[in-house]
């Protein structure tokens, strides 16, 4: 049933029907309304049995959820920024221990300069941390990757981090439709640990392992990673037959089939990316759209077959990769290595400027016309003059040499 | 108890042979649980390896055998853990450095929520793991009572990654971050907590400090900590022969001087108030404590400190006074 309803909310309350056993968290902008609300539903005993955690910090948030998976329970927590970066030790060590914690990252920009708005250099900052990473386009997409994830965790045995943008879909009132807790019920099984810790069957967990087994532990720490672009696949079309509704899976396409340039990109922008996108197409430009919402493990097949034809990609990245690039548009361009594809790696939206229909549309028809760079980072919504007046200043400072 | 008195070591400490077997320690039994077996990687004459399987075998006991542990990083996890080896025979989780309160937190938590309340939660660490890097997770879940009991070995140092000084080493000692090099006399005076202190002051339900030279002591303390509810604190000092420089032989001998010296004060605390100490029946000069440790030796060189040594004495005399350690005064 579609209901108006606050992004956090709507999560909250699908977090809740996943029956939970433990949600730790400690507040943080942009995640807090998840955990207020969630706080209510757990006092309120809407969430079954679930024992709710005001932990000291994010790192005793994630520390909880470790001790309460291997304890054979379902675990969740939500954070952001500063907040995903303080629980960054206890990251790889949960997906090394192989606990299928499932945590929503409400995305916000990592300072300093603080702030507080949206961008993605949060997750992207663990991306090699061993957690499956989504992302939701939509409240709705929100909602539906948090049943999936858990799904996807317990089935692999690897946590899931569930992205979806701070404040445009976190605070963002929308028609969402919440599944049932049938469904919900239909699509997660009770957990069951891969070991956990039990008087009956005393078992050691996080032993410490040297050079003599490391590498096999790692290596099949990376296939099961790979695996796990089918089970997400089949995630998505398992709870497109329970609920009626397709969401989720790897990649998401819109007007590729017969395109020559397509935009890049995760999360909320694809909504403002595919309205251009038909603005354009009904001005006669072969464009379209891709989303990545499985950037981790890295959909390399689907990503190369929907843009190993193209003329242009131009990628469009909510975080930078300061000294390199872009790391999406570093992963498309090796995807894409081998091919004739003209490769453009754009940095827009960086903490919370938005990303508009104008720079979408900007940016398409310059790739259209060969005028993009496809060799320099592009920096579309730049405050130029303001930004080569500070490095003038900067450069003018700088002393050379002794 | 017996009421026994063994002048020839000066303690209340008793001999096993001494008393009723029903007295005697779990320890000197058969039907012991072996919580950590032998065959570990730990130093010869390891305090925290004697003090674990103390610790542990007594709570095993009081609870039923209903227990699991959580351990933070540290030697104990190092010697005991070896992959593809264990020398655990109790359901054990080692996560992180500074994080084992809080994964014994969501251990418990997630307990309850599945209906397994007969179930208790231990977690182990170091004296770097409670006081230093663990202490934020640790003041967490003392904050909020969760069920847990920790239990801090204490050696006053980072003995695992080569003995440097930590929050809980004591003043004057040699470290390897704190050699007696240039003008420093080892580690600094005015530095250190006492996290029984500090664990005393979220008025938990239990706080008790032991040491190895007191197994009686030590598994009642372990008992009474089991079969009690929300957030409980032992902390107990097991000198370390690499790290102290002490004989491998010495090593509940230098326990029990720490404690008889009034250096180290044995006590318990309920919801925050201090409610028992081990009395010292004689007192022996810190000195007396001081020179079997090697990290003090450049106290007694030539030409030695001799301020620094009585400054030591007086951090043992005000210990003595502020707990009431001497047999005969008013606690």
């Amino acid at each position: 049933m579609l209901r108006q309803v606050e992004g956090s909310r709507a999560v909250a309350e699908t977090v809740s029907r996943c029956r939970p056993h433990v949600v730790a968290a400690y507040p943080i902008s942009p995640q807090t309304h998840i955990v207020e609300a969630l706080a209510d539903l757990v006092a309120e005993g809407l969430a079954g049995t679930c024992e709710f955690l005001l932990v000291e910090s994010e790192f005793g948030a994630m520390s909880a959820c470790i001790g309460a998976s291997a304890a054979g329970g379902r675990a969740y927590t939500a954070t952001a920024s500063q907040g995903l970066l303080f629980m960054a030790e206890a990251l790889p060590n949960a997906s090394g221990l192989r606990l299928p914690i499932v945590m929503t990252v409400a995305n916000r920009a990592l300072g300093a300069p603080i702030n507080i708005w949206n961008d993605h250099s949060d997750a992207m900052s663990q991306r090699d941390s061993g957690w499956i990473q989504l992302f939701a386009s939509s409240n709705q997409e929100a909602v539906d990757l948090h049943v999936q994830a858990f799904a996807v965790a317990e089935s692999l045995h690897v946590p899931v981090m569930v992205n979806m943008d701070g404040f445009v879909l976190t605070h963002a009132m929308e028609a969402v439709d919440i599944p049932e807790q049938s469904e919900v019920d239909e699509l997660l099984p009770p957990f069951r640990a891969l070991h956990r810790l039990d008087p009956d069957d005393p078992v050691t967990i996080g032993a410490m392992v040297g050079p003599e087994a490391f590498t096999e532990v790692k290596y099949l720490e990376a296939r099961r990673q790979l695996r796990a672009l089918d089970v997400v696949q089949q995630a998505a079309d398992r709870f497109a037959a329970v609920v009626g509704r397709r969401s989720g899976g790897v990649v998401s396409t819109y007007r590729v089939e017969d395109a020559e340039v397509v935009l890049v990109g995760l999360g909320s922008l694809l909504g403002t990316a595919a309205d251009v996108v038909d603005e354009l197409r009904d001005d006669g430009l072969p464009v379209g759209l891709m989303g990545v919402t499985c950037f981790r493990p890295w959909p390399f097949d689907e990503v190369r077959n929907t843009l190993g034809a193209m003329r242009h990609v131009v990628v469009l990245n909510r975080a930078v990769s300061v000294g390199a690039g872009s790391i999406l548009g570093a992963d498309v361009r090796l995807t894409l290595a081998g091919t004739p594809v003209v490769v453009h790696d754009v940095v827009a939206g960086l903490g919370g400027r938005p990303v508009t229909r104008d720079l979408v549309r900007f940016l398409l028809t310059d790739a259209m016309a060969d005028r993009l760079s496809d060799h320099e980072l592009v920096f579309p919504d730049l405050e130029q003059a303001l930004a080569a007046r500070a490095l003038e200043a900067e450069l003018a400072r700088e002393e050379v040499g002794p | 108890m017996t009421e026994l008195k063994l002048y020839q070591v000066g303690t209340f400490a008793a001999g096993n042979r001494l008393l009723d077997p029903s007295e005697r320690t779990e320890q000197s039994g058969a039907g012991r649980t072996n919580s950590i077996t032998s065959g570990h990687r730990a130093c010869r004459g390891c305090g925290e390896a004697l003090a674990a399987r103390v610790v542990l075998d007594a709570a095993m006991r009081a609870c039923g055998g209903r227990m699991v542990t959580v351990n933070a990083t540290g030697c104990l996890e190092v010697f005991s853990t070896p992959y593809p080896e264990s020398a655990w025979r109790v359901p054990w989780l080692h996560s992180l450095f500074g994080n084992a309160a809080a994964v014994a937190t969501g251990v418990a938590s997630s307990l309850r929520a599945q209906g397994r309340d007969d179930v208790r939660v231990v977690a182990q660490a170091g004296d770097g793991g409670t006081v230093d890097i663990g202490i934020g997770c640790l003041s967490g879940m003392f904050e909020r009572n969760d069920d847990v009991l920790f239990v801090c070995y204490d050696n006053q140092g980072y003995m695992n990654t080569g003995a440097q000084r930590s929050g809980a080493t004591p003043a004057a000692a040699s470290t390897a971050t704190t050699r007696p090099v240039g003008r420093r006399i080892g580690n600094a005076f005015g530095t250190g907590k006492s996290l029984p202190a500090i664990a005393m002051a979220h008025e938990i339900p239990y706080v008790a400090t032991a040491t190895v030279a007191d197994l009686h002591d030590l598994e009642r303390k372990v008992s009474t900590a089991i079969r009690l509810h929300g957030s409980r604190y032992l902390h107990v000092l097991v000198p370390c022969p690499l790290g102290w420089g002490t004989d491998s032989a010495d090593t509940v001998r230098v326990a029990r001087l720490a404690a008889e010296s009034g250096f180290f004060p044995v006590f318990e605390a309920v919801d925050g108030e201090v409610t028992e100490v081990r009395q010292i029946r004689r007192q022996v000069p810190v000195e007396d404590y001081l020179r079997l440790q090697a990290r003090f030796a450049h106290l007694f060189g030539e030409p030695g400190h001799p301020d620094v040594v009585a400054r030591l004495q007086r951090q043992a005399d005000r210990s003595i006074a502020r707990f009431g350690l001497l047999e005969g005064e008013p606690s």
